[in-house]
């Protein structure tokens, strides 16, 4: 099961990445996403995986899942909620703005120097 | 307590000037002089014990573990200092009331004056290096908002750049130097490192503290090559002028070397360096003092002259070099100031500053001709004067000075400086008092009031007192400031005008003589000048700075070329260039954690995962599958959290995931629907190598990770989770209670989130973003915009969707759930509104502020975790109590339920706030948006007219009549 996790994990992680470095600012949000799928299943991964015991205190219990990565995680979920929602609403505000979704900007280069003496 | 009182009075004005500021000048010198009058009251009480004991001490602990404690001393030359800084500082303050005309903001400069006068008594009086360096770098900030003062002059903006550039330079090499020396001597405690000169003195580190102490002093004092930032800061008003960059805070450095003086002085090194900048910088300084027009030019590099001429006398490492050097600090503070402030009388009275353009104002400003020939002579060195004294003390140091073997170098060059200031001195008063007939400027000239003329005449009387009654007035004080600097009793010295026909009066004398030749033959002086070469430090150090930002804007060009598929592709190599090296590095065998076995259902999901991906990857130019894709790959991350014992993860992954397709739905609807090709194979070439590894790498990461066992402190939260917690969800007992900081932390990153897109869809209803949005073409719309269905359903469901949210909130504490959950529940409940019925209708009947919604989250979450700190607990500390009632049962009250509310309320807002603002923007591309299906008739009768026009608005999709039909039946239900 460890190997199937893994493995998913690095292909979402792939997904991501290949989709980060497109030209157009839609896929670069989706890659985002994916990646934090990947990212988020780490995190929670590194409390090891365990079948059937969530961390809930029951009398009868007598292992837990890790808690502490899962707390961390459930903020990382909603956090990345609102990066994905930053991204994308820059995505549409600056296609709106311009008429242009490409992330790259012309060259800001050798002109842009800084206030002069 | 009187110590620090000293350092706060001063701050404590800065920060009360500017409220009072709108009183007028007169409140804001009022407090600026009150704070300083009180300061010197402190520092006076003081000075009986100082002369008795030697040393005040007093001390607060404040970093202790950095070695940093709020520590002051006082000894004599601190009292010397300090008494100089405030005397001075307060006759500044009177004349600048006076000075600045009504439209000047006074309070301003009021404040920046008394900032400054706090950060220089804290270096006079600090017994800790760290705490010195701090007040040495608050004294170079508010140097420069002194002489950018004038904000709308260049020049002004330039002096403050340059001095602050070298300045703060020099302060980080004195950071490090105090760094040095903390380490050297085990104590930041300058009383104790000052007790034990051998410690530093004698270590292997000493040149490299020496060099950096001294690059700090040089820089701070205008020594060579540093030099040229003071006169360019003479771009100040003139009171900064005087006080700042003549009598105070150049002579820092001075002060700072002294200090200093017996655990580095003494070496081979300090004289020759020393020695050489110092007597360098006072001859060159003088030189150019000469031939400079502008007043204030002649005075600030006299004062670069002077300056050099004290730290040569530190630097010859004599004890009676010593004295000499704090006693002409102190003569040359009081004259120069004078001479600065009578500068400054005759630019307000004559409205200019050239000596060319000025002359026999004598007749017309009789008081201020007295002074300025007072405080001039004094600066010459005119017997019966207090620099004549500590001139002499120059000469006879100097004397016995043996530079390298050459004994006749160091009394020639002092010498040599001595003759160029008494040219200088007699050609600044000559040319503006004597010379000439009063040219145009000076017709209308008259002495000024006694506000202008009174503070100087004050720093008159002590230049007379000390020249005429040296013995008297001086004689202790510069003994036991001597003293001070030197660590043990000072050399046997009197202070009289007359020592005999010593050779020191026969050097005095030639340098008198040769001063007036001098002046016999200065156009002959001013032709050998116009004709040498003689270097800007300014424009070099302009041409420095334009070199330096044009490597840098190159550099900046290169790397930040704008182009962010570069910046995430060289962020990914980076990764991967760091994981290689860490996988080649690190330990490689496999894991001894024992499997899980497969399951099933695993399997499917490991499958549609990899489909999904791959689907992803291969589709993404059809933008609408690449985001079913990702909502797939999100489903199943959900699933892996309910098959791994994490309840609510998936229920929080679960609801995130709707509302994330559902946000970018939206946003995609206004996007282009399909990426095109560019260029795909190079590009192919470069991106998918990259992704395969990170993927590749990430997998071999995640698997090593997990067949290796864990030892964390999570056993610690679960066995507390109930006794500690209250609670029975060990995950939302740490989010709400045991990390609850962390979870107040979070929220507010959401709120910030929520105001950045709150900000940038509000201003997109403007500018070109409005009118591309309403020229949008609306053919790609479904045929139904408001399905009946949808609408029917949605409405239906609001009120149980809102029951489960409350449920899943009140349980959170036992049972998965909590706020992060049960808001994003209630916020797609509500969302779900606008997707169904429109923006029109459903703005209509919810609340639109939704921002504040979020600040009332935040503030919730806030209040809650501060009413620990009433009942005298750390901040957020959490308590928990049953209450039994009949029929409900044990209900559970704990303060992490009201702390979980501002949590649930921030989500809440923060989903509605995002996803209502995207589609309000639809009403401008939209107009037939703007009306709602199924229009509850809220306003039926009393509105009639309005009714009718929302009904026509929806009439293409059901026709009105249908519309009205079927919009009774639910008219009771939802509201």
């Amino acid at each position: 099961m460890e190997a199937l996790f893994a493995s998913a994990v690095g292909a979402m992680t792939a997904a991501g990445v290949y989709l980060l470095l497109q030209a157009r600012t839609f896929p670069v949000v989706v890659g985002i996403s994916f990646l934090s799928y990947a990212v988020n299943l780490f995190l929670f991964a590194t409390g090891r995986l365990v079948n059937g015991a969530p961390p809930v205190i029951d009398a009868g219990a007598a292992v837990y899942a890790d808690p502490l990565p899962q707390a961390l995680v459930l903020t990382a979920i909603v956090i990345s909620f609102a990066m994905t929602a930053i991204l994308v609403v820059l995505a549409l505000r600056g296609f709106l703005e311009s008429g242009d979704d490409q992330v790259a900007a012309g060259r800001l280069g050798s002109d842009g120097k800084g206030e002069g003496p | 307590m009187l110590l620090s009182a000293i350092v706060i009075l001063p701050f404590a004005a800065a920060l009360l000037i500017p409220v009072i500021a709108r009183a007028g000048a007169g409140a804001s010198l009022c407090l600026g002089g009150l704070s300083t009058v009180m300061a010197l009251v402190a520092l006076l009480a003081q000075a009986p014990l100082v002369f008795q004991d030697g040393l005040v001490v007093e001390r607060h602990a404040w970093v202790p573990k950095a070695g940093l404690d709020l520590a002051f001393f006082v000894d004599p030359l601190g009292l010397l200092m300090a008494g100089l800084i405030l005397v001075i500082g307060l006759l500044v303050m009177i004349y600048a009331r006076f000075y600045f005309g009504p439209k000047e903001a006074f309070g301003r400069f009021m404040a920046r004056l008394a900032l400054f006068q706090g950060s220089m008594l804290g270096i006079v009086i600090a017994d800790n290096l760290l705490l010195l360096v701090i007040f040495w770098e608050m004294t170079s900030l508010s140097s420069f908002l002194l002489i950018g003062y004038w904000s709308h002059r260049a020049d002004s903006r330039r002096g403050a750049r340059n001095a602050l550039v070298i300045t703060s330079a020099g302060g980080l090499a004195l950071l490090a130097s105090a760094l040095l020396i903390g380490h050297v001597a085990g104590t930041f405690q300058l009383t104790t490192i000052l007790g034990q000169p051998d410690v530093v003195a004698q270590s292997a580190l000493y040149l490299p503290i020496l060099i950096l102490v001294l690059f700090g002093c040089f820089t701070k004092s205008a020594q060579l090559p540093f030099q040229f930032w003071l006169p360019g800061a003479m771009a100040a008003p003139t009171p900064v002028s005087a006080y700042l960059h003549s009598a105070t805070m150049v002579k820092a450095g001075l002060f700072l070397m002294a200090r200093l003086w017996p655990i580095l002085a003494g070496s081979e090194a300090w004289f020759l360096i020393v020695t050489t900048v110092g007597l360098l910088t006072m001859v060159v300084g003088a030189w150019i003092a000469i031939f400079k027009t502008d007043l204030k030019a002649i005075l600030a590099y006299s004062t670069v002259s002077h300056l050099g001429m004290i730290a040569m006398l530190l630097g010859l490492g004599t004890k009676l070099a010593a004295v000499a050097a704090i006693f002409h600090l102190l003569n040359h503070a009081l004259f120069k100031a004078a001479l600065f402030l009578s500068a400054g009388i005759v630019e307000h009275e004559t409205g200019t500053r050239d000596i060319n353009r000025l002359g026999g104002l004598w007749r017309a400003m009789p008081i201020t001709a007295t002074l300025s020939t007072l405080a001039a002579l004094a600066m010459a060195g005119v017997p019966l004067l207090n620099g004549f004294l500590s001139k002499e003390m120059m000469l006879e140091a100097a004397v016995h000075a043996d530079y390298l073997g050459v004994a006749w170098l160091v009394p020639l060059l002092a010498t040599v400086g001595s003759a160029f200031s008494v040219l200088y001195a007699f050609r600044f008063v000559g040319r503006v008092f004597f010379m000439g007939s009063g040219r145009p400027p000076g017709e209308l000239a008259h002495d000024p009031g006694p506000g202008l003329w009174l503070p100087v005449a004050c720093l008159i009387i002590p230049v007379v007192a000390i020249g005429v009654m040296p013995g008297l007035v001086a004689q202790d004080l510069v003994a036991q400031a001597g003293s001070a600097i030197i660590g043990e009793d000072p050399p046997v010295f009197e202070l009289a005008i007359w020592h005999g026909w010593t050779q020191a009066f026969q050097l005095t004398l030639v340098a008198m003589v040769a001063g007036l030749l001098g002046l016999w033959v200065l156009r002959w002086l001013e032709r050998l000048h116009a004709g040498l070469w003689h270097p800007s430090g300014e424009q070099i150090f302009g041409k420095l700075l334009d070199a330096g930002s044009c490597v840098v804007a190159w550099l900046t060009g290169r790397l930040q070329n704008g182009s962010l598929q570069f910046y995430l592709a060289v962020f990914c190599l980076t990764g991967l260039a760091l994981g290689i090296t860490a996988f080649w590095g690190g330990d490689l065998s496999a894991g001894t954690r024992p499997l899980m076995p497969l399951s099933p259902l695993g399997i499917i999901g490991w499958l549609v995962v990899l489909a999904a991906s791959g689907f992803a990857v291969v589709a993404h130019q059809n933008r609408l599958l690449a985001l079913i894709a990702a909502g797939l790959a999100g489903l199943m991350v959900a699933l892996a959290f309910v098959a791994f014992s994490a309840p609510d993860l998936a229920l929080t992954q679960l609801s995130v995931e709707v509302v994330t397709v559902v946000l970018l739905l939206l946003a995609l609807n206004y996007l282009p629907k399909t990426t095109p090709r560019l260029r795909p194979l190079r590009r192919f070439g470069v991106n998918a190598p990259i992704a395969l590894l990170a993927g590749a790498g990430v997998g071999a990461a995640l698997y090593a990770l997990l067949r290796r066992d864990v030892n964390s402190i999570s056993a610690f939260y679960t066995a507390m989770a109930l006794p500690a917690g209250g609670g029975a969800n060990v995950v939302n007992v740490i989010l709400v209670d045991f990390r609850g900081y962390d979870t107040l932390g979070e929220i507010t990153v959401l709120a910030i989130a929520a105001l950045v897109i709150y900000s940038l869809l509000q201003s997109a209803l403007r500018g070109a973003a409005a009118r591309r949005l309403t020229e949008w073409p609306s053919s790609a719309q479904a045929g139904d915009s408001h399905p009946l269905l949808l609408v029917v359903l949605t409405r239906l469901l609001l009120p149980m969707a809102l029951l489960v949210g409350l449920y899943i909130f009140l349980r959170g504490h036992q049972a998965p759930g909590g706020g992060f959950i049960a808001g994003l529940i209630v916020g797609i409940a509500l969302i779900l509104q606008y997707m169904a019925s429109g923006y029109a209708w459903a703005s209509r009947r919810l609340p639109t502020d939704y921002h504040g919604l979020v600040a009332v989250g935040v503030l919730v979450a806030l209040l809650t975790g501060s009413v620990a700190m009433l009942v005298g607990r750390p901040f957020l500390t959490g308590g928990f109590m049953h209450l039994h009632l009949p029929y409900l049962g044990s209900i559970e009250l704990a303060s992490a339920t009201a702390f979980d509310l501002g949590v649930f309320l921030t989500v809440v807002g923060v989903v509605l706030l995002v996803l209502a603002g995207l589609s309000r923007m639809a009403r401008l591309a939209e107009p037939s948006g703007e009306t709602g299906p199924l229009t509850i008739a809220l306003d039926r009768g009393e509105n009639q007219p309005h009714r009718r026009t929302e009904d026509v608005g929806h009439a293409p999709i059901f026709g009105s009549s249908f519309a009205r039909d079927a919009a009774d039946p639910t008219a009771k239900e939802p509201d």
